[in-house]
């Protein structure tokens, strides 16, 4: 097997979202709809939907394309290369999340809603901060054939106009998911977050005492899954936003003057836009190799050290191209006119979604640094 | 196409053959690469090693038989080349002569230089050495200033070269020199020689190295009369062929002879050694901050690697196709400098010893860490790299 496999089907998707998001989702137009408040665009996602992108990890007997998680990273490069406010990655997880822990009858009724445009996503992390779903304080109780769910979920991705939260909660002695209809959510259970990220729509969520049919409860425990396609897609739009953020750093060094020279002639600027590159490629290459592993149907944990990897390289990558890219604008870059701060800002909730990259390779440790 | 089965028959003979005939430790530390060769008792080790992996046929391989190669497909020396870097054999010294003028000669030859040079630098016979960089010429190398006059059937050549690997024990040079100044523009007046180091006038004189070491000359020469007949491609097409061997020697474009040209020192022997160094009591492996360290290494090596296999895919390399291809010195001489000097931190006030019983090792990484740098530095500095990687691949204007 090669350690990097790129198809014919994820060329031609990596094509047209490409070309996609440049037509219908320009970064000149971000500025303007996040002043707008960043309200979820309705047509773009049906257009998206049509495209059938939220089908392509779901079986074709649920409606979806048949195709595997590794075909949505070319789709999640291109949403993170452009910036665009989109719950398709929020949604494609949470679908990968049913497959892996769902019931039979949770993924018939639920994953050709999703593939027909039905936003859904998980609702995991709390307000401690903790990447550690072990530390899940929000919980479940059964009473009689009802469940109630009590605690608070924050980070929740495209919560107002999801149709289904999936949330993590302590059941039992294990943490397990349950499905929460969004019609079974009080309006003001739900609160914009302010997020460093403003291409994203974070919201916390407040459970109270609600009260959950037995059948909401998810029977697997597959979170190692769910971790794995959070990792892959996350790093897939980094890698997107690392190449997205290279273009503005070169653009600027070749037309920006100081001193009756182009600045890209500055070897201060020229050489660390080169490391921009490098940690661009490295990333990139990360990603589709851990995309092959998943493809392929490698070991779960091949897999998962594939994610780790591909992870640790492109948020850190990403960060630090956001970073340098702020500098080499000088005073435009202090500014929030300049899309420097956009990707930095963006490239800033990614680092901080699922483990940062200390986190990853403490993780990878454990695995690969054995002491004996 | 070869069949599998051939190949994998081939792999265990190969196998088999390095594990019989691998000579043992010789008892001195031996160099990393063939730039580092600085005794004789290392150039005969060396010498003699080449000679053995030749006779039993691993080297140029897929080099015409009638020459001296084994005229078989280049599939069966990359098994072999495979193998030796797995097996952690010894390197063959004549890297010049194997992997930048024998396919230079190969493609570009006349068939008298075929007959004449092939198979002496595949039997290590002939030594060849590379005159390029000038003293005041090092990244610059278009600038190139030893003057070559022609006088009759002859050129005089004056001047100096440095940083000739092998030169104390070479037979030809490979050598860049300037027939004109008048061109057009600085290339247009340099051509390109396959010259006789074992001439009047030719004296190469060994550097010491920061590591204390030998293995690269400075080469003088003066009025040295080299035959007309060595001249490679017309006089003034020298920048076009030099160009041509730098492909080679990158690795850009392939028919090198194959075989092991560096003692390969991976992250996977760091990895090995901080399993067996302290650290506040403890075993190094156990500290945190140096299980970061190592992650950030193993990572950029793996990275180094899927790069490689990502820049084989067109579709993934749309935006900047050149980028790895070009970057690859770059990146896998900076990495090594990395990887070797943290080495150093693993070895806790021992870190400061160097070549002797005392040391780690030997004092092999400390010799490495030194000689890290003739990777960042040689074949055009890895400051050189960025300023090429930024007007070529980027665009971005000219420093």
């Amino acid at each position: 097997m090669p350690v990097i496999a790129f198809s014919e089907e994820q060329s031609m998707l990596l094509d047209t979202a490409m070309d996609f998001c440049a037509k219908e989702a320009p970064v000149a137009g971000l500025r303007a709809s996040i002043q707008d408040g960043l309200e979820f665009n309705g047509a773009r996602w049906q257009a998206m939907t049509d495209l059938g992108w939220l089908g392509i990890g779901i079986p074709e007997q649920y409606g979806g394309l048949g195709m595997t998680l590794a075909d949505a990273v070319p789709v999640a490069e291109a949403l993170g290369r452009y910036l665009v406010p989109s719950p398709f990655v929020a949604t494609t997880i949470a679908a990968q999340a049913l497959m892996a822990c769902g019931s039979p009858e949770q993924q018939s009724q639920w994953l050709p809603r999703v593939a027909s445009g039905s936003i859904a996503s998980l609702a995991l992390w709390e307000p401690s901060g903790s990447w550690s779903l072990a530390d899940t304080e929000a919980a479940l109780t059964k009473t009689g054939d009802q469940l109630t769910l009590s605690g608070q979920k924050v980070f929740v991705e495209a919560a107002e106009e999801a149709t289904l939260l999936m949330v993590a909660a302590r059941f039992e002695g294990n943490v397990r998911l349950c499905l929460v209809e969004r019609a079974q959510i009080a309006e003001s259970a739900i609160q914009r977050e302010s997020v460093i990220d403003e291409t994203r729509r974070s919201f916390s969520v407040t459970f109270d005492h609600l009260v959950l049919d037995q059948a909401a409860l998810c029977p697997g425990l597959a979170f190692d899954v769910i971790e794995n396609a959070s990792l892959l897609l996350s790093s897939a739009e980094s890698s997107g936003g690392i190449a997205g953020v290279l273009g503005v750093v070169v653009d600027y060094l070749k037309t920006r003057k100081q001193f009756d020279r182009y600045i890209g002639a500055y070897q201060a600027l020229k050489h660390p836009t080169v490391d921009i590159l490098m940690g661009s490629e490295m990333a990139r290459a990360y990603v589709y190799h851990a995309a092959t592993e998943w493809a392929a149907g490698a070991e779960l944990e091949t897999i998962e050290n594939a994610v780790r990897m591909a992870k640790a390289c492109a948020t850190e990558q990403f960060a630090e191209a956001g970073d340098r890219a702020v500098q080499f604008h000088g005073g435009f870059g202090f500014t929030y006119d300049c899309d420097a701060q956009l990707y930095l800002r963006r490239a800033l909730w990614n680092q901080y979604q699922f483990g940062d990259e200390r986190y990853q390779r403490s993780r990878l440790a454990d695995v690969m640094l054995a002491a004996s | 196409m070869t069949s599998q089965k051939i190949l994998d028959e081939f792999r265990t003979e190969v196998r088999a053959w390095l594990a019989d005939n691998t000579p043992p430790d010789p008892g001195f530390l031996l160099p990393e690469t063939f730039m580092e060769v600085g005794t004789d008792q290392q150039f005969e080790f060396l010498r003699n090693w080449q000679r053995t992996v030749y006779e039993a046929g691993y080297l140029g391989m897929a080099w015409p038989s009638e020459y001296g190669g084994g005229g078989q497909p280049q599939a069966f020396q990359d098994i072999v080349n495979h193998e030796m870097a797995a097996a952690r054999v010894p390197f063959v010294p004549n890297t010049i002569g194997l992997n930048w003028a024998g396919p230079l000669i190969l493609d570009m030859g006349t068939e008298e230089d075929k007959q004449r040079y092939i198979k002496n630098i595949l039997s290590a016979e002939d030594i060849w050495c590379q005159g390029f960089s000038e003293p005041d010429n090092g990244s610059d190398l278009g600038n190139a200033q030893v003057r070559a006059v022609r006088d009759g059937d002859e050129y005089v050549v004056n001047g100096s070269k440095i940083w000739t690997s092998l030169g104390a024990y070479a037979k030809y040079m490979i050598l860049l020199a300037r027939t004109s100044s008048d061109g057009p523009n600085k290339y247009a007046g340099l051509t390109f020689f396959l010259a006789p180091m074992q001439v009047a006038g030719v004296d190469p004189v060994p550097i010491k190295k920061l590591t204390g070491e030998y293995g690269f000359c400075q080469t003088y020469f003066s009025d040295a009369r080299i035959p007309a007949s060595c001249r490679l491609g017309a006089e003034g097409e020298g920048w076009s062929v030099a160009m041509k061997t730098l492909m080679f020697e990158r690795g850009a474009i392939g028919g090198q002879a194959g075989g092991l040209s560096a003692m390969d020192l991976n992250i996977n022997d760091i990895i090995e050694l901080a399993r067996r160094s302290r650290r506040n009591g403890r075993p190094a492996l156990e500290d945190p901050l140096t299980r970061d360290e190592l992650m950030k290494l193993i990572l950029e090596a793996k990275g180094n690697q899927l790069m490689g296999a990502k820049s084989r895919i067109p579709a993934l390399c749309q935006d900047w196709p050149t980028a790895v291809p070009m970057s690859g010195k770059l990146r896998g001489s900076e990495l090594k400098r990395k990887m070797t000097r943290f080495a150093l931190s693993l070895q806790g006030a021992n870190g400061a010893r160097y070549i002797s019983d005392d040391a780690i090792d030997g004092g092999k990484w400390q010799r490495s860490y030194l000689n890290a740098f003739s990777g960042t530095i040689g074949g055009g500095t890895t400051q050189i790299q960025k300023n090429i990687l930024g007007e070529r691949v980027l665009g971005l204007p000219k420093s």
